[in-house]
């Protein structure tokens, strides 16, 4: 028993922080258009050679063949940067239900081009109940008609995954006839929005039934881990920021954080993030399999939705008028922070689906 | 990152589990710890420190058990007794605050002398550093001691000493060398309660009950050989025990036990006939806690590989004491909230019996707010993360306070 990182663990997220430290300056962020983003495509070049698309790809299908622990590191340093890169979407919940799902031909024929970074696999799981799946489309056959709204991953993806409320998970090709993809301006600059018109588009189901309703909710917990992790990362970034800040920056002719006012703000915001890191790194290795891994998830994703909402408000305001600039860009990480607060559930969602796992009440 | 149990870690849990079985009869309740331990608790006391299940990493010759480090087994033990509803041991300032201080700093006489005995709860020991005139700022203490013909002959008062009017013995900090610096003039005695020249004065807390004390010193002689580390080293050895009390303070194994009792409280039916786990706007809160109880545990098996693997602990230390502190008094508001206005009966029943459960309730949640004032204030350890944690600059000409 080890609760903590190993040095492997250690050097792979030195590596993709590294990465991400040469490609996501502040200037990529402000460059970032408003509106319908399509790929960076020097920075997933960059994150496919080190592995990340197929980080939960076996190696037999050409991946990393780690694990969501690992998978939960990469979303933390990918939230530090506010890195505007696939990954929730295409890097975990996708390959993860293809991986459940089980059926050998579209592993084989899907896990290696994940792994490549060729297939981006955005991901719409329109109910958020994961039971309920999505329910704005229909199914004949293979053949799907209706409306995906804001998957994720979305800008720049190939195809897209859906889980539907009878338990089907098919896949679409997004180049596919009767497929309309329409970009969106997005609060959170970093992952635009979207939605996917679907007219009798052409679909391979995955899996379906009793059998696609547990994967796509252990897909859903695993996006949920993932999106506590991006935002512990992000958090930790604001919180950082507004240290290095409060060392610098002098007012009343002393460093403002030698006053306790701010001193105290700094205190707090590590005090929400530190036992936060560690439930997230417990719900990250959680969706691995284990029992508990869909009550992990709700609680990480709830508890860091709240720890967020915190710490980018008191990083923000230990910035001073300079935090409430565009130009300083800290932004970016607190609108990041509220997307991650409100895709696949907000908090209040998850912990009552947190009660229902544990029987707690009835109404 | 590896949370599966080792061959003799599901030993350990077997094993408990039969202790368990076969003895979890004998275990007083729970709470408790604010009073001198009944005859029961002492022969459970005695029973886990046998097993290994109190001190088992202190060596034997000292009255422990003697195992390795192990990172898993004391969250092990502390889980497996928690799930049978038995008794944890005795939570004492002498058992988490002193005897971890003889080991790393005590003399060999000392450590044979006095961590057995206390271990196992027939030595009570009581705390003496506060004063009127010093409480977060610890270092100007008054209370001094001079030595006068193989003895310390202590003069002062000391205050808000918890326990102390049935405590067999005190870790008294105390100023020995007025000429040095305020942190350097100071040495840690320990200090037999019998001794001629101590009056003990409890006072009454916000909960009713003498729960701490005023102490006064006159003319008390101690033993010069009864000083841990040198005179003038007071300040680093208070400093240890107060490491510890914070880590103590802020241990979540109490939180998890206290989620399932407030679980099995909303669960049961008020008096209108519904019951609170239904209510949304209640759940949600207890949910919201229990994530934050859940992270708390987390952070602890973290903290926990880190000191196995010799790493430096740095700001995740800092912030146990807040943390769990404040949390704690979270849930026993909202204990305080379920039960409501039936809830306001307030009945303690003093030392010698059990309080029913809304006065137990009513007592956790007033004594939380004091477990937020006592071992260094909640603002005193956001001064603590933000500097010695996050590196933020120290307070400008102020004293250092009590760290
Ligand atoms: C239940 C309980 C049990 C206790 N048991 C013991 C015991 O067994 N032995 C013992 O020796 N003592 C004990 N104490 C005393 C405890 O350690 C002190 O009360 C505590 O350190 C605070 O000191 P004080 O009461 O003098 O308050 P003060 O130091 O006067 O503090 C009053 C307020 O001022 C704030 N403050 C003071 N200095 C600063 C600063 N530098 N920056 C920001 N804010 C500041 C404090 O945070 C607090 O809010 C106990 C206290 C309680 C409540």
């Amino acid at each position: 028993m080890e609760f903590g990182l190993s040095d492997t663990q250690r050097l792979f997220e030195r590596a993709l922080r590294n990465v991400l430290a040469g490609h996501v300056p502040l200037d990529a962020l402000h460059r970032l258009p408003a509106s319908g983003a399509d790929l960076d495509a020097k920075l997933w070049a960059a994150l496919t050679e080190l592995g990340l698309p197929g980080v939960l790809v076996p190696e037999t299908f050409g991946g990393a063949g780690l694990g969501t622990f690992e998978a939960g590191l990469a979303a933390e340093a990918l939230g530090s940067f506010a890195a505007p890169a696939p990954f929730v979407g295409a890097a975990v919940m996708a390959p993860l239900a293809i991986l459940r799902a089980g059926r050998e031909a579209a592993q084989a024929a899907w896990l290696p081009r994940i792994a490549a970074g060729t297939a981006r696999v955005a991901v719409a799981l329109a109910g958020l109940d994961a039971a309920a799946g999505s329910t704005s489309v229909q199914r004949h056959g293979e053949r799907l008609s209706g409306r995906l709204d804001q998957p994720i991953d979305l800008a720049g993806a190939t195809h897209v995954l859906t889980a539907l409320a009878d338990g089907t998970i098919a896949l679409v090709a997004l180049d596919a006839p009767g497929v309309r993809v329409t970009l969106r301006a997005s609060l959170d600059r970093t992952r635009p929005l979207g939605e996917v018109a679907l007219a009798e588009a052409p679909a391979e189901i995955l899996t379906a039934g009793d059998d696609g309703r547990r994967v796509a909710a252990a897909m859903l917990a695993a996006g949920r881990a993932m999106l506590a992790a991006d935002t512990l990362g992000a958090a930790q970034t604001m919180l950082d920021r507004a240290v290095a800040h409060a060392q610098q920056r002098e007012q009343f002719g002393r460093p403002i954080g030698s006053f306790q006012a701010v001193k105290h703000l700094c205190a707090d915001m590590a005090t929400m993030l530190e036992p936060a890191r560690a439930l997230v790194w417990h719900a990250a290795h959680a969706q691995d399999g284990r029992d508990d891994a869909r009550l992990l998830a709700c609680h990480a994703k709830a508890h860091l939705g709240e720890v967020g909402r915190e710490v980018a408000r008191m990083a923000t305001e230990v910035h001073g008028g300079m935090g409430f600039t565009h130009e300083l860009g800290l932004h970016y990480w607190f609108k990041r922070i509220g997307s991650n607060r409100q895709l696949l559930g907000g908090p209040e969602q998850c912990r009552r689906e947190a009660a229902a796992l544990q029987g707690w009440g009835t109404t | 990152m590896d949370l599966t149990y080792s061959e003799p870690h599901r030993a350990l849990q077997a094993e408990i589990r039969e202790l368990a079985r076969t003895h979890g009869h004998l275990s007083p309740k729970q709470g408790g710890g604010r009073r001198r331990p009944d005859a029961r608790t002492l022969a459970w006391q005695r029973l886990l420190v046998e097993r290994g299940y109190v001190g088992r990493t202190i060596p034997r010759e000292y009255g422990g058990h003697g195992a390795q480090p192990d990172v898993l087994e004391a969250a092990i033990i502390a889980d497996e007794l928690a799930r049978a509803g038995l008794y944890p041991g005795i939570m004492s300032q002498g058992i988490s605050m002193l005897v971890p201080t003889l080991l790393e700093v005590g003399s060999e006489e000392q450590r044979r002398r006095w961590i057995g005995p206390t271990l196992r709860g027939e030595i009570i020991w009581c705390q003496g550093y506060s004063e009127p005139g010093a409480g977060s700022d610890l270092a100007s203490i008054r209370t001094r001691a001079v030595v006068d013909d193989g003895h310390f002959v202590v003069n002062g008062q000391k205050i808000w000493t918890s326990s102390a009017h049935y405590a067999d013995m005190m870790f008294l900090l105390c100023r020995t060398e007025p000429d040095r610096p305020k942190h350097a003039g100071l040495s840690y005695l320990l200090v037999s309660m019998s001794t001629p020249g101590i009056e003990v004065r409890p006072l009454v807390t916000m909960t009713g009950r003498a729960e701490f004390n005023e102490v006064f010193f006159t003319d008390v002689r101690v033993p010069v050989d009864q000083i841990v580390l040198g005179r003038g080293d007071g300040w680093h050895v208070a400093n240890l025990t107060l490491k510890h009390e914070r880590l103590m303070l802020g241990d979540p194994s109490k939180l998890v036990h206290r989620v399932e009792r407030i679980a099995e409280l909303m669960a049961r039916a008020g008096v209108d006939g519904e019951r609170s786990i239904d209510r949304p706007e209640l759940r949600d809160r207890l949910l919201r806690l229990q994530a934050e109880v859940l992270a708390s545990r987390c952070h602890h098996l973290r903290l926990l590989t880190q000191r196995a693997r010799g790493e430096d602990p740095g700001l995740a230390q800092t912030i146990v004491k807040y943390f769990g502190t404040t949390l704690g008094h979270r849930l026993s508001a909202l204990a305080v909230d379920v039960l409501g206005a039936g809830g306001l009966a307030y009945e303690p029943r003093g030392e010698a019996a059990e309080d029913d459960e809304a006065t137990t309730w009513q007592i956790d949640y007033m004594y939380d707010v004091g477990l937020m004032i006592g071992g260094g204030t909640s603002q005193i350890q956001k001064n603590i993360i933000a500097e010695r944690g996050l590196g933020l600059p120290r307070e400008p000409r102020a004293a250092p306070g009590r760290s």
